[in-house]
């Protein structure tokens, strides 16, 4: 069985994307790892109503730990200077101003970038919206952190998505356990494959034709 | 001047009645009005619609918090944009709630902001471009403005809100704290009573620097201080914050490696 990518290796190329001065919404999940590798200087959004908090606060550091400040995951984060704390209304107000960076989970992504990452499908009733919808429409950059494929092998890199929608044409870029893929007007281009994996691999585990590029290469951190 | 304060959580929500509306915040732990929630449990008030943005299983100790969830048997209609209740199976929030009358609306977190503020601010509507193909616009209006296409949304209006304070003057005053702040400033402005629980002190006029205030007095009705042995204290949280420590799974979940 080839290795694919774990979870510490997705967070860490989805944070290779982000450079000094970036202001970045980490979703729900392996996007918040990705809080652990990010380059000085990117700050952090959480819709409740922080930009600029600092970093989580360590199991053996528990009396630091405040329900007042945490992050979308419920971990607790720690004030930093320069930090704001504000209300929602004026955090998505930040959110739909295509002044942030969002790194989200997904279940589907769509050939067009239509993102399915709120509900499987199974009970709409159970499902969790949150900020989903709005950072998927109102970002600058959308940068999906997903499984490349279903734990039975189904393609999650969809010609039209079958789960309930999140947002149409949304997503900018796909970083999965086995590729790099960035969304273009022309159709999916393939950047960079897992160590030891090949194009074609990753073509027969994806639905839609990749567009293939001359400068393919593996994904380096 | 009127006396904005009350000495028991009881007599501060004593005059809900059954089919009242409330907006209630909750991130999880932070934000909630524990103590209103536990108290409005206690009556046999019911047909109660309930928004707020994270509606969550109950899975911190009762003695401490109390989460929106555990007003469930008394709810007609939930309006949230994270409906967390799959944890104690899907299923069982379906059959026991859903099957039985409780009707849910699910927007998101955006949207519940836009909503509350246009409450508040008076509007009759509003149009909305997120939820595009998606849940969200199904049986709504959809119109095309300047050539970007939008979905018609009603504002919220509440007759109630249940809001965590971190400190209050006797005037109404509102200060928070951190992310407890959330849609507590919308969800004050946006409903017609508005009852505070306040977490640190109630301090006589002058005892809030006027650039500090977040909500007017004007906005709130009643306040009532969360007494030492109450929900939701900072004892609680550190308490809670410990319990969580000791357990392994969930300091993997709650805290950095």
């Amino acid at each position: 069985m080839k290795q694919r990518l774990d979870r510490d290796t997705i967070a860490m190329r989805a944070a290779k994307e982000l450079k000094d001065g970036d202001c970045v919404n980490l979703g729900f999940g392996l996007p918040t790892l990705c809080a652990l590798y990010v380059p000085e200087g990117v700050r952090f959004e959480t819709e409740a109503g922080l930009l600029g908090y600092g970093r989580l606060v360590m199991a053996d550091e528990a009396d630091q730990a405040d329900w007042h400040y945490i992050d979308a995951s419920g971990r607790f984060c720690t004030p930093a200077p320069g930090m704001a704390i504000f209300d929602v209304v004026t955090s998505f107000c930040m959110i739909r101003s295509g002044r942030l960076i969002s790194i989200m989970g997904g279940f589907q992504v769509s050939e067009k970038g239509d993102l399915a990452n709120w509900n499987t499908g199974g009970d709409a009733l159970g499902g969790t919206i949150g900020g989903s919808m709005d950072l998927a429409v109102g970002s600058k950059k959308v940068i999906i952190t997903m499984d490349h494929t279903t734990k039975d092998g189904k393609y999650r890199i969809v010609n039209k998505c079958t789960y309930p929608l999140t947002a149409r044409d949304a997503v900018d870029l796909v970083i999965t356990d086995l590729a790099v893929i960035e969304v273009t007007p022309e159709g999916l281009v393939l950047k960079e494959v897992a160590p030891g994996w090949t194009a074609e691999e990753i073509q027969e585990l994806t639905e839609p034709r990749l567009i293939i590029p001359p400068d393919l290469r593996e994904v380096e951190l | 001047m009127r006396n904005k304060v009350f000495d028991s959580f009881e007599e501060a929500i004593a005059d809900i009645p059954d089919g009242a509306s409330i907006c209630m915040e909750a991130w999880g732990v932070a934000a909630v009005p524990n103590n209103l929630i536990a108290a409005l449990r206690k009556t046999g008030v019911k047909d109660l619609t309930v928004i707020t943005a994270c509606f969550v299983p109950q899975v911190m100790p009762e003695q401490a918090f109390n989460f929106p969830t555990v007003l469930l048997p008394q709810m007609k209609k939930l309006i949230a944009g994270v409906v967390g209740i799959q944890r104690l199976g899907a299923g069982a929030f379906v059959k026991e709630y859903v099957e039985k009358g409780l009707e849910v609306e699910l927007t998101s977190h955006g949207m519940l902001a836009t909503r509350l503020y246009a409450g508040a601010v008076g509007l009759g509507g509003i149009y909305e471009p997120v939820g595009l193909g998606t849940i969200l616009e199904e049986g709504k209006e959809k119109r095309v403005i300047d050539g970007q296409e939008y979905i018609f949304q009603k504002p919220i209006r509440a007759d109630y809100a249940f809001i965590n304070a971190y400190r209050a003057d006797k005037l109404g005053n509102l200060v928070y704290r951190g992310v407890y702040r959330g849609n507590q400033p919308a969800m004050a402005m946006a409903s017609k009573v508005t009852i505070v629980e306040v977490e640190n002190e109630i301090v006589e006029p002058g005892g809030i620097d006027p650039e500090q205030v977040v909500t007017p007095g004007i906005f709130v009705d009643r306040i009532v201080k969360v007494p030492e042995d109450g929900l939701g204290t900072l004892q609680k949280q550190k308490e809670t914050i410990y319990m969580i420590g000791e357990i392994e799974d969930a300091r993997k979940l709650m805290f950095r490696r």
